[in-house]
């Protein structure tokens, strides 16, 4: 541990805030019996898969494709995600055979 | 169990009870008759909810333990690692804190970026508004929980018509609930016993959001908007850099998404 007991139990109450502020948020502004606008329901139809698609992005932020090893276990790993997936639909299994993919890849291919 | 399972009069209750005349001759058995009638609707709601958790009965559990096991890894013991997911509940967001934790005391920081990562929660509550509708005390319950995975659930999944919705849907944020703290929990305990190399196991969060990502490209209508939130944070990534791309990938993105409307490429 880096920090206090204290300093952490804020951290844990920041991060506890910013997503009780993201959450509670729109059944403030928008009570019931109060209709949101229409552009307001567009987007709650079309931003979670815009979303999903920054949070992928967000998680390979870190890749670098110039230096070695290029992104290649990443990538790997990645499409063996993506196909599990398209072809069994069981998250679990294309989760943790994704991950298991990367972590070999990781320590024993590329170290 | 919580007191939100409780009947209560502002819960619009509507059982035979609730026009304050006695269910049977004797006032007291017929509270408990109708006790005994709000046990099995409770019970109900159960058998109805848990069939949906089964895709997640494993996943959620087992990120939750790979939470636990990476805090565990990082300095913070169960204890810690189980206070996060049981009071922020947030769980990519709490992946994405891990380096907060163990780089310096920025509190501030951590309730924008938190804010920022659950911004989807914003769209997910703007689209349950009409599902979370008149739901009362439970409604506060039913936000604080809500997730990807309830919101996938509860937005999708309609209760059979003798399952009170709201019942349902307190069950599915409560099993949710409590499969991810107790899942953060064992990854905790189970890190004192871990020896193995965990170098890549953070790669189980990235794994997670491909998965979702890949389930809403399955719907030929989600691919726009998918491309648009790809192509967005690519950009923006490679301008602004891995530390501040967040916030102008979301503006983009709303713009090109608000341009498409009008031009109906949803």
């Amino acid at each position: 541990m880096v920090l206090t007991p204290l300093q952490t139990l804020l951290m844990i109450a920041a991060v506890a805030l910013g997503a009780i502020l993201a959450r509670f948020l729109p059944f403030v502004l928008f009570p019931d019996g109060r209709e949101a606008p229409p552009f307001v329901t567009f987007l709650g139809k079309v931003l979670p898969a815009a979303m999903m698609g920054l949070l992928v992005v967000y998680c390979l932020k870190g890749v670098s494709f110039l230096r070695p090893p290029f992104g290649i276990p990443e990538l790997a790993a990645s499409a063996a995600v993506v196909g599990l997936q398209l072809r069994t639909r069981k998250p679990l299994l294309s989760i943790v055979v994704g991950t298991a993919i990367y972590m070999i890849l990781l320590q024993e291919v590329f170290r | 169990m919580t007191p939100l399972l409780e009947p209560s009069p502002d819960l619009g209750y509507n059982g035979p009870c609730s026009d304050g005349a006695p269910f049977v001759d004797s006032g007291t058995e017929g509270v408990e008759v109708v006790e005994e009638h709000r046990r099995r609707e409770i019970a109900a709601a159960f058998r109805a909810a848990l069939p949906h958790m089964i895709p997640i009965l494993a996943s959620v559990p087992l990120l939750g333990v790979a939470y636990g096991v990476l805090m565990h890894t990082h300095g913070y013991g169960a204890l810690w690692s189980t206070l996060m997911s049981a009071i922020a509940f947030c769980g990519s967001m709490q992946f994405a804190a891990i380096p907060m934790l163990v780089t310096g005391f920025m509190p501030f920081q951590a309730f924008v970026l938190s804010f920022l990562v659950n911004a989807r929660h914003l769209f997910y509550g703007i689209s349950m508004l009409e599902r979370y509708r008149g739901m009362g005390r439970a409604k506060l319950f039913l936000v604080y929980l809500l997730c990807d995975e309830t919101f996938s659930i509860c937005c999708t999944v309609n209760p059979p018509a003798d399952v009170r919705r709201k019942d349902f849907f307190i069950w599915v944020s409560l099993l949710m609930y409590l499969l991810w703290v107790g899942g953060t929990f064992f990854g905790g305990f189970l890190g004192n016993f871990i020896t193995f190399d965990t170098t890549g196991l953070d790669f189980t969060l990235t794994a997670l959001f491909i998965v979702l990502f890949t389930e809403q490209c399955r719907e030929r209508r989600n691919r726009p908007a998918a491309a648009i939130g790809v192509g967005c944070s690519v950009v923006c990534l490679l301008l602004f850099g891995p530390q501040r791309f967040i916030i102008p990938a979301m503006a983009l993105m709303l713009v090109l998404l608000m341009a498409g409307r009008r031009r109906a490429w949803f």
